[in-house]
C-alpha cells in the first residue's frame, strides 16, 4: 500500500539543487554574440534591426538550453519567461525614449530666448526667427479655462455618482460618461463649430476651444475621480457619520482630501491629453500668427496648431520651430504634473 | 450624560432580506451591556440600529421603535446627523482618519461639525485622550499622522475620537477582535472607567469578554440559514452565565451546539 502512495507522491528531491555558475550567462550571451557576427559575415545583412531580433531570439534558446541542462525544467520556464517580460518592457519603453530623446535634439535647435518672445507675425516662414509666444500663450490660456471649469464641474459630477445617485440616474450618467471616454476629438470640434462658432455666431476664438476641450477632459476626469472615491475605504466615511458629522461635510472633509493624490493623477492626465489635441482646435480656435491674448475674442494661436503648421512647411528654419514647439508641448505637461505632485503632497501634510 | 436605550419589536431589514425580528431590550444608563451569538445572527445589525447607522447601508430598513430616554430617534422629525452625535460608536477595525494628525482625529468631530476655537479644542483633545488612557503614549507626537500608532493605540484614538463630542451613550461593535490581548485589556479597563460616564452597549465574539466587563448580556442567535436572527434572551450576565433561562443560551456559552 504504501509503495504505491510513495510511486505517486512527488518524491522527496535533495534540498539543494545544481546552479548555473554566474559566469555562465555572461558566457552564453558572449557566445549569441559572436554567433551573430559571424551570420553578418556569412550572409552580408545588413539590417542592425533584423540582427538584434535574431541574437534576442538565439539567446532565449540558448539560455533556457543551458538552464534546462544544468538546473531542470522548472528554473528553465522560469529564466525563459523572466527574459521574456524584460524584453517585452525593453520593447515598450523604446519608442517612448525614442519620441522623447529625438524630440530633444531636434528640438533644442530654436530653443533660444527669440522663441518664447516673438510670435510669427511678420515673419517668413523661410526666415531663421519667429517663435511661439503666441502659441504658448493662446496654449495656456485655453487649456486653462478649460481646466477650471472642467475640473469643478467633473469632481462634483463624480461625488454625485459615487456619494449620492443610488438607482437608475446614476447608472445612466456612467454609461454616458463611458461613451464619451471614447468620443474621438474631431467630433467635439464639430460639435463646438456646430454649436458655438456657427449656430451661435460666436465666432472662431480661444473660448470656443476651451470648450471643446472641456467636452474632452470632463469623461476623463469624472471616470478617474469616480475611481479614486470608490477606493476610500467605507469605514471612514462611518467613522466620521458616526461622529454626528454631516454627509456634505464627510464628503468634503473625509473622503476628498483621502482621494487628493488620485485625484491630482486623473487631472492632471485629462490635461495633458487635451494639451496636445490639435483637430477640435483646428476648427474652434482657427489659428492665428500675432499674439493675441484675449480668449474670448478672435482667432488664437495654440501649440499643436503652430506645430502643425509649421511642420507643413518646406522650409528647414520653419520644421525647427516646429521641433521646438513640440519639445516645449512636452515641458508645460511635465512642469504642469511636478507642480500638480508638489501641492498634492503639501496638501496631505498635516499637524 | 449617560441615559438610558430602550427597543421595541425592532425588526430589521437589508432590501428584502429580513435581518433580524422582533428584538425587544432595554439598556439602563451607566451600565454596559453585552450583545453575544454566533457569527449572522444581527447583533452587529441591532447595534448600528441604535444610532441609525443601519440605513446608511444602501437598501437597509428599519421597523419598530429605539427610545433614548424616552425620545423616539426614529420621529420623521429627528435627524440623524443629531442622534450620531448623541449615540457614538466604535467599530471593529480601527479607523482613525489617514489625512488628520493624532490631535485633529480627536478633536475631528467636534471641528467637522463647525468649531474653531482651538484653545477649547486642545482641552478637549487632552481630556479625551487622558480618559482613553492613550495620553501618555502621545502627549509628544499629537502633530504626527493617526495612522502611525500601533493597532492598539489605534483603537483607543477612535475611542478618544468618539468620547470627544460627548456622546450620551457609546455603542462598540467588536472594538477588540483586532487587537493583541495586552491591547484587548487596556480596552476593556477602558470599558469600566468609562462606565462611570456612559452608556455602553458593546458587541464582542469572546465570552470570556462579556463576562468581565458587562452588567448584563444579550444572548442572539439564527433559527436557520436564511431566517431572520432574533434576541434569545437578556438578562444579568452573571445569571447568563452561571443560570440561563434558555437551553440554546446555555449550549451557547459553554460551547456546546445543537
Amino acid at each position: 500500500m504504501s509503495a504505491t502512495l510513495d510511486d505517486l507522491s512527488l518524491g522527496r528531491p535533495s534540498l539543494s539543487r545544481a546552479q548555473l555558475p554566474s559566469w555562465a550567462l555572461g558566457v552564453t550571451a558572449a557566445g549569441v554574440l559572436v554567433l551573430t557576427g559571424l551570420l553578418r559575415l556569412v550572409t552580408h545583412m545588413s539590417s542592425y534591426v533584423a540582427l538584434a531580433i535574431i541574437a534576442v531570439a538565439l539567446y532565449l534558446v540558448a539560455q533556457t538550453v543551458v538552464s534546462l541542462s544544468v538546473e531542470g525544467w522548472r528554473h528553465a520556464k522560469n529564466r525563459l519567461m523572466t527574459s521574456l517580460m524584460l524584453a517585452a518592457m525593453v520593447l515598450a519603453v523604446l519608442p517612448l525614449v525614442g519620441v522623447l530623446g529625438y524630440t530633444v535634439a531636434k528640438g533644442l535647435k530654436r530653443f533660444d530666448s527669440a522663441f518664447f518672445t516673438h510670435s510669427m507675425r511678420a515673419v517668413a516662414e523661410s526666415d531663421p526667427n519667429g517663435g511661439a509666444y503666441h502659441a504658448i500663450i493662446g496654449t495656456l490660456e485655453q487649456v486653462g479655462i478649460a481646466a477650471l471649469i472642467s475640473v469643478p464641474f467633473g469632481i462634483m459630477v463624480a461625488v454625485y455618482l459615487v456619494e449620492y445617485s443610488a438607482g437608475r440616474l446614476g447608472r445612466v450618467v456612467s454609461f454616458f460618461v463611458d461613451v464619451m471616454t471614447g468620443l474621438p476629438s474631431i467630433v467635439a470640434g464639430l460639435f463646438i463649430l456646430a454649436l458655438w462658432v456657427l449656430a451661435l455666431h460666436q465666432g472662431t476664438s480661444g473660448f470656443a476651444g476651451s470648450l471643446a476641450l472641456v467636452i474632452l477632459m470632463l469623461p476623463t476626469i469624472v471616470r478617474s475621480c469616480e475611481e479614486m472615491l470608490k477606493l476610500v475605504p467605507p469605514s471612514l466615511r462611518e467613522a466620521s457619520y458616526a461622529l454626528g458629522v454631516a454627509k456634505w461635510i464627510t464628503v468634503v472633509r473625509i473622503v476628498l482630501p483621502t482621494a487628493l493624490p488620485g485625484i491630482v493623477t486623473g487631472v492632471m492626465l485629462a490635461v495633458a491629453r487635451v494639451m496636445g489635441e490639435t483637430a477640435p482646435v483646428l476648427l474652434t480656435v482657427f489659428g492665428n500668427s500675432a499674439i493675441n491674448t484675449n480668449p474670448f475674442n478672435g482667432p488664437q494661436a495654440s501649440l499643436p496648431l503652430f506645430v502643425f503648421n509649421e511642420v507643413g512647411q518646406s522650409f528647414d528654419n520653419a520644421v525647427n520651430r516646429a521641433w521646438t514647439g513640440a519639445l516645449v508641448l512636452i515641458l508645460i505637461v511635465l512642469v504642469l504634473n511636478l507642480i500638480a505632485r508638489t501641492v498634492a503632497r503639501f496638501a496631505r501634510v498635516r499637524g | 450624560m449617560a441615559k438610558r436605550l430602550d427597543v421595541k419589536d425592532l425588526n430589521l431589514y437589508y432590501g428584502k432580506f429580513h435581518a433580524v425580528a422582533d428584538v425587544n431590550l432595554s439598556v439602563p444608563p451607566r451600565s454596559v451591556t453585552a450583545f453575544i451569538g454566533p457569527s449572522g445572527c444581527g447583533k452587529s445589525t441591532v447595534l448600528r440600529s441604535l444610532n441609525r447607522m443601519h440605513e446608511v447601508t444602501p437598501g437597509a430598513r428599519v421597523e419598530g421603535k429605539v427610545t433614548l430616554d424616552g425620545e423616539d430617534i426614529y420621529a420623521t422629525a429627528v435627524d440623524p446627523v443629531v442622534v450620531r452625535r448623541t449615540i457614538g460608536m466604535v467599530f471593529q477595525r480601527p479607523n482613525p482618519f489617514p489625512t488628520m494628525s493624532i490631535r485633529d482625529n480627536v478633536v475631528a468631530g467636534l471641528r467637522l461639525s463647525g468649531v474653531r476655537d482651538r484653545k477649547r479644542m486642545d482641552e478637549v483633545a487632552e481630556r479625551a485622550l487622558r480618559s482613553a488612557n492613550l495620553w501618555e503614549e502621545v502627549r509628544d507626537r499629537l502633530g504626527k499622522p493617526g495612522g502611525g500608532l500601533s493597532g492598539g493605540q489605534q483603537q483607543r484614538l477612535c475611542i478618544a475620537r468618539a468620547i470627544a463630542v460627548r456622546p450620551d451613550v457609546l455603542l462598540m461593535d467588536e472594538p477588540c477582535s483586532a487587537l493583541d490581548p495586552i491591547s484587548t485589556l487596556a480596552i476593556e479597563d477602558l470599558i469600566g472607567e468609562l462606565k462611570k460616564d456612559y452608556t455602553i452597549v458593546i458587541v464582542t465574539h469572546n465570552m470570556q469578554q462579556a463576562a468581565r466587563v458587562s452588567d448584563q448580556t444579550a444572548f442572539f442567535n439564527l433559527k436557520g440559514a436564511g431566517l431572520p436572527g432574533n434576541l434569545i434572551e437578556i438578562d444579568d450576565t452573571e445569571k447568563i452565565f452561571s443560570n440561563p433561562g434558555r437551553k440554546a443560551t446555555e449550549d451557547y456559552i459553554s460551547g456546546r451546539f445543537g
